[in-house]
């Protein structure tokens, strides 16, 4: 079974328990992913399957692009991604075929990767949690700042990874164990307790989470 | 959000009264109790509604033994087994906070015959 889908995040609502309590959501769109390559030990040197997502207009697909496509005979898509699996896993997987949301069962955790909102330059406080200084008792245009970044001439110089007013998001992230609270295979819909990265519509990569299986029912 | 309004537009729940700020109700609430059920009965006047679609909630104000205590209950909870509106009240804003620090005679609303 292979573990990974690309999808598109669509935003956030909110479910009830069967305690009535409210559980934050995040709809995932999971359509279909072709598979555009599959890559093999014995030709690539490592495992791995070439997926797709979304679309684009054939015109805007490049020569290289469409003959790559053409191959495994898929539409353009609007990215192209890898996910390693184990030959064993890849099994019965080839060219042609697509990835579907029906590797995920209500109950299951994942993992969620993408890429986390931009945020620009961002002082100490928003970007490392810093307390700031007093808003009153005298304080003098010094109310965001980072205070003293070191020492005197010993050491002489600033430490490496000094926390910094700097830029902000827009990196990868991965948020682990998160709980797959509904499946609506029909809409290709997922429905995952908690927050994901990324702004709506951002594309995501969602795993069978590394560390947790689901709960096996007794 | 139109994604997410469409999705839910045929789960919302249509057997809740219309009602609003104002106004006195009922509010009977699925209580577990281990493993056994039973339905409490929250009556006060409701000082907000507040957001929209499956994650609206709204506020009831009651004064209980001279204390006053206010629930938050979301609509769509299946906890909310059923709400009655026993008064449609007369006010002239959405949130009613006013009332909190009212007692008494000054913490009546006039009843909307309209």
């Amino acid at each position: 079974m292979p573990m990974a889908i690309l999808g598109k995040k669509i935003g956030m609502t909110q479910r009830f328990d069967e305690q009535g309590r409210i559980i934050p959501v995040t709809i995932v769109e999971v359509a279909p992913c072709p598979i555009v390559q599959k890559k093999t030990l014995a030709k690539e040197r490592y495992s791995a399957l070439q997926i797709g997502f979304g679309s684009r207009r054939k015109k805007r697909a490049n020569r290289p692009l469409a003959g790559h496509l053409k191959k495994a005979g898929v539409e353009p898509t609007r990215l192209l991604k890898e996910i390693r699996l184990t030959e064993e896993e890849a099994a019965g997987l080839d060219a042609g075929g697509a990835l579907t949301i029906e590797i995920f069962e209500k109950g299951d955790f994942v993992d969620v990767t993408g890429r986390t909102k931009g945020r620009g330059f961002a002082g100490v406080i928003r970007r490392h949690g810093f307390s700031g200084k007093n808003m009153t008792h005298g304080t003098h245009e010094y109310f965001r700042h980072g205070g003293s970044i070191g020492m005197c001439a010993t050491p002489g110089r600033l430490f490496k990874g000094k926390k910094m007013p700097g830029h902000m998001g827009a990196v990868q992230r991965t948020i682990q164990n998160l709980r797959v609270v509904e499946v609506m295979k029909d809409q290709n819909l997922l429905y995952v307790a908690g927050a994901i990265p990324g702004a709506k519509n951002g594309i995501v990569l969602v795993r069978k989470s590394v560390k947790k299986t689901a709960a096996k029912k007794s | 959000m139109d994604t997410i309004r469409r999705l839910e537009s045929d789960k919302l729940r249509t057997d809740i009264p219309e009602f609003s700020s104002g106004d006195t109700v009922s509010v009977s609430v699925l209580v577990r109790e281990g493993d056994k059920e039973r339905i409490q009965v929250f009556q006060g006047v409701v000082i907000q509604r507040k957001g929209s679609g499956y994650s609206e909630t709204f506020t009831v104000r009651k004064v209980s033994g001279g204390i006053g205590v206010e629930r938050v209950f979301p609509i769509q909870s299946p906890s909310v087994a059923s709400v009655e509106v026993l008064r449609k009240g007369k006010v002239r804003r959405a949130r009613l906070y006013f009332l909190r620090e009212r007692t008494g005679r000054s913490a009546r609303l006039k009843e909307d015959r309209g």
